[in-house]
């Protein structure tokens, strides 16, 4: 209780007590944000300097024409920049792209991952060992992953090329084909992603109680009923946080892009952050690209804030919602 | 506010620096790999040697990797003291932000002995902002055993006659064009010179100076590039294929894989570099200049090509100028050029020793006409939306008025 109310925001209600009198309360108030301030101070500034202030600066130039250079932009536009963002094929097929990525992850990457980390949770030989090679993909940095997969799916003499040659497959062009292209990414980020999200599952499995699934077992229940209505339930939290990190990272995803195939061919896997740096650094556009940065930071707060609200409402309950009102 | 601190700090350093006599020189280039890495430290060592008390300092980038951190310098009005500069639009949003330094009296006087052509490329309003150390064209390169494999008598000196090899050495099974549509630039030379041949190099300025890239001559251009990739010229899987990767552009040339590529003066030691071997393919590389189109007003001796070169940042001492003056000195000229750079200065020719090279040096002093890379003479913005409406013609998925009308729309934006 004690520790809740030190980290609580300042203004929430402070305990009520019929022994205070109002000015030892408001004395007490006082001394509790003598000693709040010292603390926070460090951490609030950096969070002004490092996040607060570049969000309020892109806000800003993203009403600009600026190319970037010199002093502060002097060619106010408006919402200009917005306007043309919204009639941008290019933006819009990046929105298009975010989805079907979110989507394809949602319902192949994470059900490989639950299925595994179940598999993975049973008693095996060598169970140890399969934990570590599934995870391993996820500790390689996404530019090695990009760079380790540009030679595998070379059309040129690449492993799976290679492979498809001695089943008497012609090789295929796998990151060159602008309709193939998008879902061989998709392959490439869930070949690196899916040990992360296997071995939050495994730890969520983990911490199911085995006597549920013992007492379930006495009762006659079949597998499948012990994964509906136990384990998949138990999952809950973790799942809820699994979907969250997934879509906001398909929302982010730059680095593997740029390294497999820089976006391209035309356009057929850029996602938007590819389109800012495009835009910011390649034509030296910065207001349009601020623009395209604050719409993209818009789409991951909204979403954040409601999936906070509706999904993860329940997980957080007491944590985070109702710090104020314990009393 | 922590930001705002730590910039109000760094220029103070910067001036504390200058102030207590220490001159260091940070010089950015682009040469990150041998032989042309080891020469440039060679001379920085050699003007140290020279200069007492002067240091330099320098900072070898990938091309991608410069112009990305570059930009970060740039924007933040702290470029280095002597950087890699191509000309042309990019040096203009420099210049027009106070960035970098003017060449002028003493310090411009070796002007005088370097290439007109390309002493051109960084004059902006009358006044010199940098200057080249090597002038370079596009043209096409050549496996000259593969030519000779499919029967190709003569190396084709029309469009017609190109497209005729083409089909020549599909027939016998070898691909004719090595390409990386996923870098993108490397198409945009088929798009650039077509348009310089059917409207010339007059036409070229006409539409820099109106935005008119939707006159008939561009149309022309896409619908002649069109021709071309309408027979299926490239490697498989073109469209992903980088210029600089162990199965890009150079690689396949280097390796012998294709039988020829539209590059610049650069080519055989980047196809060597990225060759399995490591050597290309040696005296059975040959070069030829862009073929003329029927019908086209521009002549076949205007030339595509571009500069290297330096520039001179805003905070640089004054021992910079010093040093690119003696970058640029006949003797250092002398010892770039076997390393495969093109010498712009009088008295350095003949210490070229590739035959090819001399081929393109000979062009490059003949030509009645000189158009910079269109993704280097314009702004930013219009040379990357030349870029990308090429690679959608590349790619078939836009037609030749298309591309036009959309470089046009970006032009004006402008």
């Amino acid at each position: 209780m004690d520790a809740t109310r030190i980290t609580a925001p300042a203004n929430s209600t402070p305990p009520k007590s019929a022994a205070l009198s109002p000015g030892s309360q408001r004395r007490a108030r006082a001394r509790r944000r003598n000693t709040l301030i010292p603390f926070l101070l460090p951490a609030l500034s950096i969070f002004t300097g490092l996040v607060l202030v570049p969000i309020g600066l892109g806000l800003y130039t993203s009403l600009f024409k600026w190319n970037g250079f010199g002093g502060l932009p002097t060619n106010f536009v408006g919402l200009d920049n917005f306007v043309r963002l919204f009639g941008d094929e290019i933006f819009l097929g990046d929105l298009r792209r975010g989805l079907v990525l979110v989507l394809l992850s949602l319902v192949v990457q994470l059900p490989v991952a639950l299925g595994l980390a179940l598999l993975l949770n049973q008693p095996l030989r060598f169970r140890g060992i399969y934990r570590l090679i599934f995870f391993a993909p996820y500790v390689l940095s996404e530019v090695i992953t990009g760079v380790l997969f540009t030679m595998v799916l070379s059309p040129t003499g690449g492993l799976v090329n290679q492979i498809f040659d001695v089943f008497g497959i012609a090789g295929q062009t796998w990151l060159s084909d602008p309709s193939r292209v998008l879902v061989t990414m998709f392959f490439v980020v869930s070949w690196k992603y899916f040990g992360f999200h296997m071995i939050l599952y495994l730890a969520g499995r983990q911490d199911i109680p085995p006597e549920l699934t013992e007492a379930a077992m006495m009762d006659g229940a079949s597998t499948w009923q012990i994964f509906r209505n136990i384990t998949l339930p138990l999952l809950g939290p973790t799942i809820r946080i699994s979907v969250f990190l997934s879509t906001i990272g398909a929302i982010q995803l730059f680095d593997m892009v740029w390294v497999l195939t820089g976006g391209g061919p035309i356009h057929a896997s850029e996602t938007m952050a590819v389109t800012l740096f495009q835009y910011g650094f390649r034509r030296y556009e910065v207001g349009y690209a601020s623009a395209i940065s604050v719409t993209m930071f818009m789409i991951s707060l909204v979403f954040a804030l409601l999936y906070q609200r509706f999904v993860l409402r329940r997980d957080t309950e007491g944590a985070v919602t109702r710090t104020g009102d314990i009393r | 506010m922590l930001a705002a601190a730590a910039a109000a700090l760094l220029p103070a350093c910067r001036k504390d620096d200058a102030a207590s006599g220490s001159k260091t020189i940070n010089w950015w280039h682009i040469q990150n790999t041998d032989p042309m890495l080891s020469v440039w430290a060679g001379l920085a060592k050699q003007f140290e040697a020279a200069h007492p008390g002067v240091k330099v300092n320098i900072t070898p980038l990938e091309n991608e990797a410069f112009k990305a951190k570059l930009t970060t310098v740039t924007q933040a009005g702290n470029p280095p003291d002597v950087f890699h500069s191509w000309g042309g639009g990019v040096l203009e949003q420099q210049v027009a932000a106070g960035l970098v330094k003017e060449l002028s009296g003493a310090s411009a006087s070796f002007l005088e002995s370097v290439s007109p052509n390309g002493v051109k490329l960084y004059q902006l309003g009358g006044k010199q902002y940098g200057t080249p150390y090597e002038l370079g064209m596009v043209g096409f390169w050549y496996n000259k055993e593969l030519f000779a494999k499919a029967g190709v008598k003569s190396t084709p000196a029309t469009w017609g006659e190109l497209l005729g090899v083409v089909r020549q050495l599909k027939a016998a099974g070898i691909v004719p064009i090595a390409l990386a549509g996923g870098d993108k630039w490397p198409a945009h030379f088929y798009w650039s010179y077509l348009a310089i041949r059917q409207g010339g190099v007059a036409g070229m300025a006409e539409a820099a100076k109106t935005g008119g890239f939707d006159a008939p001559a561009f149309v022309t251009a896409g619908a002649k590039f069109a021709e071309l990739v309408a027979l299926e010229p490239f490697q498989p899987g073109f469209l992903g294929t980088k210029y600089m990767a162990n199965d890009g552009q150079s690689a396949l040339m280097g390796n012998g894989q294709a039988a020829m590529e539209l590059m610049g003066q650069w080519a055989p030691s980047i196809e060597a570099a990225y060759s399995t071997d490591k050597k290309g393919v040696g005296d059975k590389l040959g070069f030829f200049p862009f073929p003329a189109l029927e019908g086209g007003q521009g002549s076949p001796t205007e030339v595509l090509g571009g500069a290297n070169g330096f520039a001179i940042g805003k905070n640089a001492p004054p021992e910079a100028f010093e040093f690119v003056k003696f970058l640029l000195a006949p003797e250092s000229q002398r010892k770039v050029a076997p390393a495969g750079v093109l010498p712009v200065v009088q008295g350095a020719e003949d210490a070229l020793v590739d035959p090819n090279l001399k081929l393109v040096h000979d062009a490059l002093k003949s030509a009645t006409g000189f158009q910079l890379y269109l993704d280097q003479a314009y702004p930013p913005a219009i040379g990357q939306q030349v870029n990308d409406s090429v690679a959608e013609l590349v790619a078939k998925s836009a037609s030749p008025e298309a591309v036009a009308q959309a470089i046009a729309k970006t032009a004006k934006n402008q």
